[in-house]
């Protein structure tokens, strides 16, 4: 059960906190079915029996991805760094100091970034002051 | 070139000075809005929704065929509020030459106003755009704030059972107006502060100002009973400017929903 990977007591905790608990240890447990169904597909010598875990791996998958977006939602840093990080091009590790450079050549340094907590500001949107959900305040 | 509703790119506004005003703005906002921080957030999806699925549908009671009903889906549109804000453009242009001081009581007044209107529809709701706020919608008996904040503790556990017996679940917060949350800060019992007894004993969630409310309310943080939905989140735009004064606005869409009416209990005057 979720609550025996708890480090403090569950009444010193708020629920949003538990709730986060709840969705960081799915993610785990789903990632790491990911790596077992690998593994056991390339090392599986029955074709349709290594089908059906190659079917099983892709299904973790999408469960991992569902409760990252959940994460991202809900957790005003994971929404951030994922909106600094995910689907860009340039090498990972150069991604923070292109977008900090892209940011001062365009005069929005220090402007708060935009923040959606469920569904996506759509692509016809302005740029807003990022106020967003306070309820981690 | 394609331009937003906000229109930024038309104002004579410096990039340093547009990123101090939304900073002031942002400062402002974050400090006043009551209600974000107790309901949830769905958004912002821009300025193309224009309202909310209820998944209500209101049949018509005439139809030109007897044998096809006819049914009205019922939506929540959205409202869009905006808020002037004037300021001189020799003023902003300091901001570029690189003063720290900029005067921008303006942007803090819009973001003040702004803030107290957004609030009032969350809590005491507006008609016309059928929004019904958490105070009006609780059907539960109101509880009276008490004249002297040393008891209210008592008031507060006596709410929070008016929604346990409902089977309202925590974790709980408190909403109060303005000058009560000021008198609650000063008072003290036995020399220790009454605020932070109850932040630390009574209550499990936050201890909230808001301006725009009178009295104030105990509510549910569970989640799913409230619902904020915003179509553009707030923003400051551009609207017209002379030689010497710019007119800039803060602005955003949004509607509001009560899904569980019994989450709440009103605390009076």
């Amino acid at each position: 059960m979720s609550h025996e990977g708890l480090h403090e007591s569950a009444d010193l905790l708020p629920e949003a906190t538990k709730n986060l608990h709840r969705a960081l240890l799915s993610l785990m447990e789903e990632l790491e079915a990911v790596d077992w169904y690998q593994q056991r597909a390339d090392a599986c010598s029955d074709p349709e029996l290594k089908a059906v875990m190659l079917h099983n791996r892709n299904e973790e998958v999408e469960h991992g991805m569902m409760t990252l977006e959940w994460l991202r939602r809900n957790d005003a840093k994971f929404d951030e760094t994922m909106r600094t990080y995910l689907f860009k091009e340039a090498p990972i590790t150069e991604i923070e100091e292109l977008e900090k450079a892209a940011e001062v050549a365009e005069g929005r340094a220090g402007e708060a970034k935009p923040r959606a907590s469920a569904g996506n500001q759509s692509s016809s949107s302005a740029p807003s002051l990022g106020i967003g959900s306070l309820r981690d305040l | 070139m394609a331009l937003d509703l906000l229109k930024r790119k038309l104002a004579p506004v410096l990039p340093a000075a547009f990123s101090a005003v939304d900073a002031e703005a942002a400062r402002v906002l974050k400090l006043n809005l009551a209600g974000r921080r107790i309901v949830d957030f769905r958004g912002p999806h821009g300025w193309g929704l224009a309202a909310v699925n209820t998944g209500r549908l209101d049949r018509l009671a005439t139809a030109a065929d007897r044998d096809v009903q006819i049914g009205i889906r019922r939506a929540q549109p959205l409202i869009e509020l905006r808020a002037p804000i004037r300021l001189p453009i020799a003023e902003l242009d300091s901001v570029a030459r690189g003063a720290p001081d900029p005067e921008l009581t303006p942007v803090v007044e819009a973001a003040e106003k702004m803030a107290y209107a957004e609030d009032g529809a969350i809590f005491n709701g507006l008609e016309a755009a059928g929004i019904v706020g958490i105070i009006p919608a609780s059907p539960h008996t109101a509880h009276k704030l008490p004249a002297d904040v040393t008891r209210l503790p008592g008031t507060i556990l006596a709410a929070r059972e008016a929604l346990r017996q409902e089977g309202i679940s925590g974790p709980y917060a408190l909403v109060i107006d303005a000058a009560y949350y000021a008198q609650l800060l000063a008072a003290a019992e036995d020399g220790y502060p009454v605020a932070k007894r109850i932040t630390e004993q009574v209550l499990d969630g936050p201890l909230v100002r808001a301006a725009a409310i009178e009295g104030g309310v105990l509510l549910s943080l569970r989640g799913g009973d409230y619902e904020l939905t915003v179509g553009q989140d707030l923003s400051v735009g551009y609207a017209a400017h002379d030689r010497e004064t710019v007119e800039l606005f803060l602005t955003e869409s949004f509607t509001f929903r009560v899904l569980e009416p019994k989450a709440a209990v009103a605390l009076t005057r």
